[in-house]
């Protein structure tokens, strides 16, 4: 069955208090970017945060930067970056009806998401050895040590955040996933598909900027 | 001063009155000689009147910006004190106002003042945020936990005033209440004269200098392996990334709390942190000490913007270079 | 259709059961579940704020505890601010009129709005556990360190439930916003809406935007008391006062998502019971969003004695006045509309025309606060709590009670005793007026807000202050009283019982569940209100 073009034979429902399909659409488009446009300012409290402390304490901040693993990070860089390709070729494919391969590319995503979080995990186990981790057993070589305390609660509290929508994310392209095996969309009707791409494209953008704050600080030393 | 902020204040309490005044006049003007008198009767069409909504823009929006200038003027005196002050250290704690005075005498909830005298306050705290307020100086400024905020007042009336804790702090924050005495020039001098024997705040200093063993490496003869002290407070300092700074009382803080924080330039990152082991009064006692190696009276202030920056911010730099800078273009032997 | 019959079916007998109220996704039925949820938080932070006055009528602190007190203006402030006046008109006058005021059959997302009143029980069970497994006592404002590394008490959990109710906010914002957008009739174009509209949408946009900032700061809070993570803390290098930047960038707008749909009340109002369009009906609009806009770039006025930098403080402080502009445009024109209309005196009239007073009365003496050289002489002191009771209880909950009696017919179809209304409303106003004058004398006096003990100078004032506080505590429960009394007794309403201009009045009352038999199509302005010419 190599046909990819088959209509699905679902009809998309409209729901009742909307006019037509066109209008839930758009409300469905406008209603994500306002839940992103809310997302950006939950994690501007932390950058704001990261921001002040970055300036005030240069020195600490950036030997405690320089403890971060950056191929790990670069790595994972490449690897979300990728994931969000893959997430908009799962849309195309979607518009253009083509259900195996929007299934294989909501899955190519699935993976490098999961791809992702392990490689975070790994950079976590490796400062919790390291004794990075403020709370458990922090040990810290460097310029006024106890202000790495705040360097690195700041990591973990802004990839840990970034982490739980990744990982809430994941959980969104199963459900895409299973809605997409049993056919539900069509280039007529893949609202769900759209969306959630936008919110995997947005948790992308939120990495494109903490990676280059947390890592990437003073690495010309 | 507090007769500056009572005139701005009762300035506003007249443009609110007359605004309140002439909208209650028309609300109840209106409201009678348009009240309906049968049911059903309508209204009459009004036609909008850009000229009448732009008036009432511009003018409230006018009157605003007279009240910010002025409201601008009176706090931007009161947060710049005059080149002479007599200044006293205070620092809040829960729940009690701790004063120190540069002549080593210690007072709890109760601050005497000479009146007549400008009297510059730098503050903080030892715990939680509390707010040093007098409501007869019409004056209030913050004490924060890590860094030092200043308030001056000249007080022109001997009396005693209300000091009230103003900013929450915990169980008894009602009961964080003193006393400022204000007292007549004599008076003042009488009480001076039975001062506490512990000797000046300075000599404190001095003492906890020596016990805690700083004089180790801060030796005045540079042999040491810290940087020479005498004459540092209000220099600038050059320190090991390039950047320059005022030794303020911030600096000096944030040099024994985080020594590592900023190394000045030609010196090892050798100094303990003395956190946990000095409180915060032993803290200013220090630095009066530090300051009086300056040649310079203790009472001359360094930085002069109110807040004080917080610990490990940067100062733009001015003042003279520092001893430090001396030393290291003549290097120890 | 002016009939005065009571539908057979509507709303509210459409479908029977726990069930079909638990599981409604009827935005109308949601409106009546959060009225039912903010009505019992609002007499709970009463209870608090009547011990705090009983307490207040003495000196010293005798009749509670200090570590009781504390605990007292805390809960008081956390339950009236996020559990009753955040939700109040939105969630409750939105969620009802919203979608039909714009001529539609439901807001845009059913399901979240349900969503938002589990979130918003979640939350409020929570805090309230927090409340009575031995309270908080940090302020509402949760000061670091104070809150991080100091109080005792339930700090955590009141963090939390306060993060939970947080997203109820934005779930309701982020559905007006999105209804007001793509969900308008034919002919419902923007400036045909009414100001009731402009106002929620305004209110929405500070709802999405501000709250998760609130979120994230507290959150902080919670994972500094839980983990140590310095951010705060003095002795790691962290700033108290940054806290208190974060808190101030949502709370400030957070005042304004408290009086602007009560700004929008008295607009709907003002026009109905003149029986004439709002003078300056755009400029009204606008102000709002210009209200919206500035009121996120003023939150330094809160920490003028914080130890900010002069010229920081002159930028908030101008920035401050600048945003009083669009407040006083629209008390100018709504006292322009009374002109040559035809009043009448029901019980909304008396809470709008009330509101125009004491609103005005509570943004001049923010023009106090404003102004730098006196701010740093009131501000911490009862100047600052009488300024901000004015607002939200003289402006707010006048503004509240006014769109309840406004649209008690419509959402009930009874009429409540216009008499006993009225008679609630003067009672309200006065007691409102000697419980919070006083405090501003108190205030410039030097009595320092959160004190639970004061210096015998301050006494009478503090009596006629709780003197004011009991008249006004019978002003609120006389409606309580005849509003469910009407509900069974009640004269039958009919679909217009005001003689109202407005979509909602086209439809029976109470409406049925869909709102309209056929989408209407709209072709005249908003309170096109027949008038004689001169």
């Amino acid at each position: 069955m190599h046909d990819d073009k088959t209509a699905s034979p679902y009809e998309p429902a409209l729901k009742h208090h909307f006019d037509d399909l066109g209008q839930q659409h758009e409300a469905a488009m406008l209603g994500m970017w306002l839940f992103l446009a809310t997302e950006l300012l939950f994690f501007g409290g932390l950058f704001t945060a990261y921001m002040v402390y970055r300036v005030w304490y240069p020195e600490t901040f950036g030997a405690a930067s320089r403890t971060l693993d950056i191929t790990l990070g670069t790595v994972n860089t490449m690897v979300l970056i990728t994931s969000s390709l893959t997430m908009a070729l799962a849309v195309h494919a979607a518009a253009t009806d083509e259900r195996r391969k929007l299934m294989a590319f909501l899955a190519a995503t699935m993976v490098l998401g999961a791809v992702f979080l392990g490689i975070k995990g790994l950079e976590y186990y490796h400062k919790f050895v390291e004794h990075h981790i403020p709370g458990f057993g922090f040990q810290f070589e460097g310029p006024a040590p106890e202000r790495a305390n705040l360097f690195f609660s700041l990591y973990f509290a802004m990839t840990g955040l970034h982490a739980l929508h990744m990982i809430i994310g994941l959980g969104v392209m199963t459900v895409m996933l299973t809605m997409a095996w049993r056919g539900r969309f069509s280039a007529r009707w893949h609202t769900p598909i759209e969306i959630s791409g936008l919110y995997w494209h947005f948790v992308d953008i939120v990495w494109i900027f903490l990676f280059p704050l947390l890592y990437l600080v003073d690495r010309h030393r | 001063m507090a007769g500056k902020v009572d005139a701005l204040y009762f300035f506003l309490v007249a443009v609110s009155a007359f605004f309140v005044i002439v909208i209650a006049a028309f609300v109840i003007y209106f409201g009678i000689r348009y009240r309906r008198r049968a049911h059903g009767e309508v209204g009459t069409k009004v036609v909008p009147s850009l000229a009448l909504e732009i008036a009432w823009t511009i003018i409230p929006l006018g009157l605003g910006l007279v009240m910010f200038a002025w409201g601008a003027q009176v706090y931007f005196n009161q947060a710049r004190p005059p080149a002479e002050t007599l200044d006293i250290y205070v620092v809040g704690k829960q729940w009690m106002w701790k004063f120190q005075h540069l002549d080593g005498r210690r007072e709890i909830n109760e601050l005497h003042v000479p009146v007549g005298r400008a009297v510059r306050l730098t503050g903080t705290s030892e715990d939680v945020i509390h707010s040093f307020f007098v409501p007869a100086f019409r004056l209030k400024a913050d004490v924060i936990p890590g860094r030092y905020t200043t308030l001056w007042f000249n007080a022109t009336k001997a009396g005693s005033y209300h000091l009230f804790c103003a900013e929450y702090c915990g169980t008894k924050h009602s009961g964080m209440v003193g006393t400022v005495v204000v007292m007549e020039p004599n008076e003042y001098q009488a009480w001076l004269a039975g001062g506490g024997g512990e000797g000046s705040l300075a000599s404190q200093g001095q003492k906890l200098f020596q016990d805690l063993a700083c004089i180790t490496c801060h030796r005045a003869d540079g042999q040491g392996r810290g940087p020479v002290l005498e004459g540092v407070f209000g220099s600038r300092v050059s320190l090991n990334n390039g950047q320059v700074v005022v030794a303020d009382e911030a600096y000096l803080r944030e040099s024994i709390l985080s020594p590592s924080a900023k190394i000045v330039a030609g010196f090892q990152p050798l100094m303990p942190t003395f956190q946990g082991l000095v409180s915060e009064e032993q803290l200013l006692a220090l630095i009066e000490y530090v300051k009086s190696l300056t040649g310079l009276a203790p009472s001359q202030p360094a930085a002069d913007t109110p807040g004080g920056p917080a610990p490990g911010r940067t100062t733009p730099a001015r003042g003279p270079q520092s001893p430090s800078e001396r030393q290291r273009q003549n290097p120890k032997k | 259709m002016d009939t005065l019959a009571f539908p057979r079916t509507h709303y509210l007998n459409a479908e029977y059961g726990l069930k079909s109220w638990l599981l409604t996704t009827d935005h109308k039925r949601i409106g009546l579940l959060f009225l039912g949820a903010i009505s019992l938080f609002f007499i709970l932070g009463g209870i608090f704020a009547g011990l705090i006055r009983l307490e207040l009528l003495t000196p010293p602190g005798d009749l509670v505890s200090d570590d009781t007190y504390n605990k007292l203006f805390t809960m008081h402030g956390i339950v009236m601010v996020f559990m009753f006046l955040i939700p109040s008109i939105p969630a409750v006058m939105g969620n009802f009129f919203v979608p039909i005021m714009i001529g539609a059959r439901d807001l845009a997302f059913p399901r979240l709005n349900l969503l938002s009143w589990y979130i918003f029980m979640a939350g409020g069970l929570f805090t309230l556990y927090a409340i009575v497994t031995g309270g908080v006592d940090t302020g509402w404002t949760f000061y670091t360190p104070f809150s991080t590394l100091s109080s005792h008490s339930n700090v955590m959990t009141a963090a939390i439930g306060i993060f939970i109710i947080g997203f109820s906010s934005i779930l309701t914002g982020l559905n007006f916003i999105v209804t007001i957008h793509t969900m308008r009739a034919p002919g419902m174009t923007w400036f045909r809406m009414p100001l009731f509209l402009w106002a929620m949408y305004a209110t929405s946009l500070i709802n999405v935007l501000a709250t998760p900032v609130l979120a994230i700061t507290i959150f902080a809070v919670a994972l500094e008391r839980a983990l140590h993570m310095g951010i705060f803390d003095p002795a790691y290098g962290g700033d108290p006062v940054l806290f208190q930047h974060l808190f101030w960038f949502y709370s400030h707008p957070a005042v304004y998502i408290m009086i602007l749909p009560a700004m929008g009340v008295v607009s709907e109002v003002i026009a109905a019971f003149s029986r004439k369009s709002i003078f300056g009906y755009k400029f009204v609009a606008f102000s709002s969003l210009a209200i919206a806009v500035f009121g996120f770039l003023v939150w330094g006025h809160h920490m003028f004695v914080a130890g900010m930098s002069v010229y920081a403080a002159m930028i908030f402080s101008v920035l401050s006045f600048l945003v009083a502009v669009p407040s006083a445009v629209k008390v100018f024109n709504w006292t322009a509309t009374l002109y040559k209309g035809s009043i009448s005196y029901q019980t909304p009239m008396l809470y709008a025309l009330g509101f125009i007073g004491l609103f005005t009365i509570g943004g001049l003496t923010g023009l106090f606060l404003a102004s730098l050289g006196v701010d740093v002489h009131v501000t911490d002191t009862y100047f600052v709590v009488a300024h901000f009771h004015y607002i939200m209880v003289g402006g707010a909950i006048m503004g509240y009670l006014g769109g309840l009696h406004y649209w008690w017919p419509k959402m009930t179809g009874r009429m409540y005793p216009d008499m006993w209304g009225r008679v609630a409303a003067v009672v309200t106003f006065l007691g409102f007026n000697l419980t919070f004058f006083p405090q501003f004398v108190l205030g410039y006096m030097g009595m320092p807000r959160r004190y639970h003990a004061y210096p015998p100078e301050f006494q009478a004032l503090n009596v006629l202050s709780t003197a004011g506080a009991s008249i006004m505590g019978i002003g609120y429960l006389i409606p309580a009283i005849y509003l469910l009394w009407s509900l069974k007794y009640g004269a039958i309403a009919g679909n217009n019982p005001w003689g109202a201009k407005g979509l909602e009045w086209e439809i029976p009352s109470p409406p049925p569940t869909f709102n309209f038999d056929k989408t209407p199509v709209v072709t005249e302005p908003a309170y096109a209100y027949e008038t004689r010419e001169k």
